[in-house]
């Protein structure tokens, strides 16, 4: 068997292994692979979601299973320094020699430092592998501004990270606009209004001379080459790549002017039995900094390793639609041999460029910056997928922009996705099979029109595409919300009557439970109520897996008085319930039957204490720390807030559990940003991350808004809460909601703090009328012997329920095994 | 047939189940609305074992009438006894009436 080396397991260094393995070359080639960083290839391009809270294992590309198959090895931390070619041989760091038949650079780019003096100083970065964006994140707490060198699309794509850290940034730019390779003077000039007014300080024609330093090394400012420094503690180098050809150069092989390996249109060096691919490469006389071009080498290498198809690489589309800050930037076809269309709004600061053949006419290529709309079918003129039209002029203006395209329009040959060149016709039989592609799995660009397709092509083989909550409403839990909503629908059996069929089930009852108890904060048990709730919401307690009751009273941001301690000690034993503290900071007490919950609630109000909650979809504990009061770190009384919070928002009904935190310093003893709402004390105010998630599927919190003072954190919370609750799925935590709301966090801000919905009073004043006329479940149904009546055992017995049974562990109770029960009996 | 009195039927909330205890026995009973029909089936939940039944969510799964348990979830048919998702699971029914407004079950 021959044996195969890929220097580089980056992105289009996978690709080639995966390539392989999808041509069943392990038969033919030993494949032996060289991983430089500790990490196997990982998506790079969407690395900044790191700072969105996605994490390292969620970005990697490797099915771990990779590393088990036979004829597969990959030499994780531990790259290529050397290559024999007589010998035929690669040496690693780690001193691994290998013998290869054919050797594939894959080694990609490194990041160009500016030689300037201070560039290596303490808070200098690049923005390139993970280990960097971690090591950003560790410095920058406690920094106050940073600086990105570079206003190209990685320099913003950087400039936003160091925002979500709460920096105040800056991006400094030598060429007189930003991503001044992508887009022209016009587009620049938009681009550069939008990101201002998000406040990051924008410098063009700007040359760095020099990093500032203090007396221990580390950064204090920069210096340029005209115009007063600048005062900054963190400095991010993304001023262009080079490719990285060290290896190449090491053994002679023919490099490009301006680096790089130079190969062939088959991706060979001037070695027959060396490859290069990806960014390293110079081929058809540049280099390519996308990933779709790599990706392309990638399959023209695997075709030519098992022998089959004689593919070229003559160049590569780099059309490309992406949102730097939040803001649409596309670019695609050629810009160069047409007539140009320019649309301009000042005032909505958009941007949106046409270059038009006159013949024909025919779409070329276009730029489309501060709103993209359209880009999928202008991009499929360009391609000529579809045909232009004649009065192709005026959809440069993005109200006429064609406003999506249909997948009847397009041809099978079309091309969807160019990162893993998929075309119509392969999606189209992948549906038909039941089968997958990649297509959307890179870029993720063309996913909206990978989604299009898909449902045309069920449609079309009858299957229905259903959302549905369940068998009884062919709504989503949103459509009912907004059906119960407008409808003014006051009942289960009403809105079954008008939308629905048959009885109802354990699906939609408590979904539809809740919204009306979202909508009219009414007690949830009386009448036909009654029916609809799950077994928690009924007898307002958590039942426990032996058919008894846990119960939580609340505790306002984990303070308790040492009276309330002793009342819920005496209630336990008295009781003889099984106690144990919470993560939310709170006290559970574990079996009660049915008819102890009404006297053991008497006992904890008239301590003062009230329902925690725990067996609602509802608000559960606002965790915190004891803040500036008593800690020596604390910013501000992270306590207090923690009880406003959790005094306004209990009770509240929504589509799943909610936990919130407050944080007193970025120590972060509350653990904030693993909560639904999670608050974090700054020098300044507060900064409010959202849609964090503990348990079964963790995800660290995303930033919505920073140094917020007391009442627009609160006002935000309330629009969030309300947005989320109207617009969830049935038992989606803000976590999983947030990862599908479009247009993702700037869209989320733009709905909570600048009204883009206009429904911001609408949402304010839902949440003044819960907070308005919330009343505790529990003294609610205390005073009142109707509501105390469901309370009972049995029907027609005050025996106590004869199938529990306890034992004691540790001493308290605990439910008995089956053994345990019989061996009583 | 050995009707045994439980309880006026005014005591039953529509479409929601009590438990009635005979010796050993632990009877779920429903009220069905708008059938005006009651129903009665074993409390115990042959899942987990708790006695839990009456607890459940009244519904429907196509034509047949369900309850599904508080604990795990599976739905069974309140006429037959029969588990919908687990058809090989059956849990005993009981005869159950309204006689002169008092609810009554053959156990």
């Amino acid at each position: 068997m021959a044996t195969l080396v890929i220097a580089g397991h980056g992105m289009v260094g996978h690709k080639l292994v995966e390539e392989l393995l999808d041509r069943g070359a392990p038969g033919e080639w030993e494949i032996v692979v060289f991983c430089e960083e500790r990490r196997m290839a990982y998506d790079r391009v969407h690395l900044s979601s790191f700072f969105e809270g996605v994490s390292a294992d969620e970005l990697s590309l490797v099915d771990p299973a990779l590393l088990e198959v036979p004829g597969v090895r990959v030499h994780v931390g531990d790259p290529a320094i050397r290559i024999d070619r007589e010998a035929h041989t690669v040496t690693s760091a780690m001193g691994r020699t290998v013998r290869y038949d054919a050797l594939v650079l894959a080694t990609g780019s490194t990041p160009f430092v500016p030689p300037i003096p201070g560039n290596d100083a303490e808070g200098c970065f690049v923005y390139r592998t993970i280990d960097d964006l971690e090591a950003i994140a560790d410095f920058a707490v406690g920094c106050r501004s940073g600086a990105v060198v570079g206003g190209g699309l990685l320099g913003l794509e950087a400039a936003n990270a160091l925002r979500s850290l709460g920096l105040e940034t800056h991006v400094v730019e030598f060429a007189p606009r930003l991503m001044p390779m992508q887009v022209d003077d016009g587009g620049g000039t938009v681009l550069r209004r939008r990101i201002e007014d998000l406040g990051v300080h924008v410098h063009t024609g700007c040359q760095t001379t020099e990093v500032a330093r203090g007396d221990r090394g580390q950064v204090t400012g920069m210096c340029f080459a005209e115009g007063d420094p600048l005062e900054v503690d963190l400095v991010v180098f993304s001023a262009g790549i080079r490719p990285r050809d060290d290896l190449a150069r090491g053994c002679d092989l023919a490099v490009g002017e301006r680096g790089g390996v130079l190969v062939d249109e088959r991706c060979r060096t001037s070695d027959p039995d060396i490859y290069a691919i990806g960014e390293c490469a110079v081929a058809a006389g540049r280099t390519w900094g996308l990933v779709a071009p790599g990706y392309q080498m990638a399959r023209l290498v695997a075709d030519q390793l098992i022998g089959a198809v004689d593919t070229t690489f003559t160049g590569a589309d780099m059309s490309t639609k992406l949102k730097l800050l939040g803001i649409d930037v596309a670019s695609f076809g050629t810009l160069e041999g047409g007539e140009e269309v320019t649309y301009v709004d000042p005032i909505g600061d958009v941007y949106r460029k046409l270059v038009v053949d006159r013949e024909g006419p025919r779409l070329l290529g276009g730029i489309l910056v501060g709103d993209a709309a359209g880009y999928d079918a202008l991009l499929s003129m360009a391609r000529g997928d579809l045909p232009t039209p004649a009065d192709v002029a005026a959809l440069a203006a993005p109200s006429s922009a064609p406003v999506a395209v249909g997948a009847d329009q397009l041809g099978d040959s079309a091309l969807i996705c160019s990162c893993n060149s998929v075309t119509k016709g392969e999606i189209c039989a992948a549906v038909c099979d039941g089968t997958t592609t990649k297509a959307g799995s890179t870029c993720g660009g063309c996913k909206q029109l990978v989604a299009t397709i898909t449902k045309a092509q069920l449609r079309a083989l009858g299957k229905v595409v259903s959302d549905a909550i369940c068998e009884h409403f062919d709504f989503t839990r949103q459509q009912l919300f907004d059906l119960v909503r407008f409808e003014r629908i006051e009942s289960f059996a009403e809105l079954l009557a008008l939308h629905g069929k048959g009885r109802g089930c354990e699906v939609c009852k408590p979904a539809v439970a809740s919204m009306l108890a979202t909508l009219t904060n009414r007690y949830i048990l009386d009448g036909e109520d009654a029916s609809l709730q799950d077994t928690n919401d009924h007898f307002l307690a958590n039942l426990q897996k032996d058919g008894t009751y846990s119960v939580v009273p609340r505790v306002p941001g984990g303070e308790i008085t040492p009276a309330q301690l002793i009342a819920i000690g005496e209630v336990a034993g008295e009781f003889g319930l099984y106690t144990k503290i919470t993560g939310g900071q709170r006290i559970d007490l574990f079996g009660a039957r049915v008819e102890q919950l009404p006297l053991i609630w008497e006992r904890l109000i008239a301590a003062g204490m009230e329902s925690g909650h725990a067996y609602g979809k509802a608000l559960r504990t606002v965790k915190s720390c004891v803040g500036l009061t008593w800690c020596r770190y604390g910013v501000q009384d992270s306590t207090t807030m923690a009880i406003t919070l959790e005094e306004r928002y209990r009770g509240l009904r929504s589509p799943h559990k909610l936990k919130m935190a407050v944080s007193g310093c970025t120590r972060e003893c509350a653990e904030a940003q693993g909560k639904d709402v999670g608050v974090i004390a700054t020098e300044k105010g507060w900064n409010l991350f959202v849609a964090g998630n503990g348990g079964m599927r963790p995800r660290h919190a995303t930033l919505l808004a920073s140094d917020l003072d007391d009442e627009t954190l609160i006002r935000a919370i309330d629009r969030f809460l309300m947005f989320y609750v109207r617009t969830a799925d049935r038992l989606e935590r803000t976590s999983v909601w947030f990862e599908k709301l479009e247009g993702g966090i700037d869209y989320l801000r733009e709905v909570v703090f600048e009204d883009s919905l206009g429904i911001g009073a609408d949402l304010d004043e839902a949440m003044e009328r819960h907070v308005a006329t919330y009343e505790c479940e529990w003294k609610a149904t205390l005073e009142s012997p109707e509501r105390l009546a469901r309370f009972r055992s049995f029907v027609n017995s005050d025996d106590p329920d004869p199938t529990v049974v306890f034992v004691k562990e540790r001493g308290q109770i605990r439910p008995a095994r089956a053994d345990e029960k019989a061996a009583i009996r | 047939m050995a009707w045994k009195d439980v309880c006026p039927v005014a005591l039953l909330t529509p479409n929601r189940g009590v438990a009635a205890l005979f010796g050993e026995q632990q009877v779920a009973i429903f009220y069905v609305d708008p059938d005006d029909e009651v129903v009665a089936i074993d409390n115990i939940d042959p899942f987990s074992g708790a006695a839990v039944l009456s607890r459940g969510i009244v519904g429907s799964v196509g034509d047949a009438l369900t309850v599904a348990s508080p604990v795990f979830k599976q739905r069974f048919d309140l006429r037959t006894g029969v588990c919908v998702d687990e058809p090989d699971v059956r849990i005993a029914t009981f005869p159950a009436r309204v006689h002169e407004g008092r609810v009554q079950v053959d156990v």
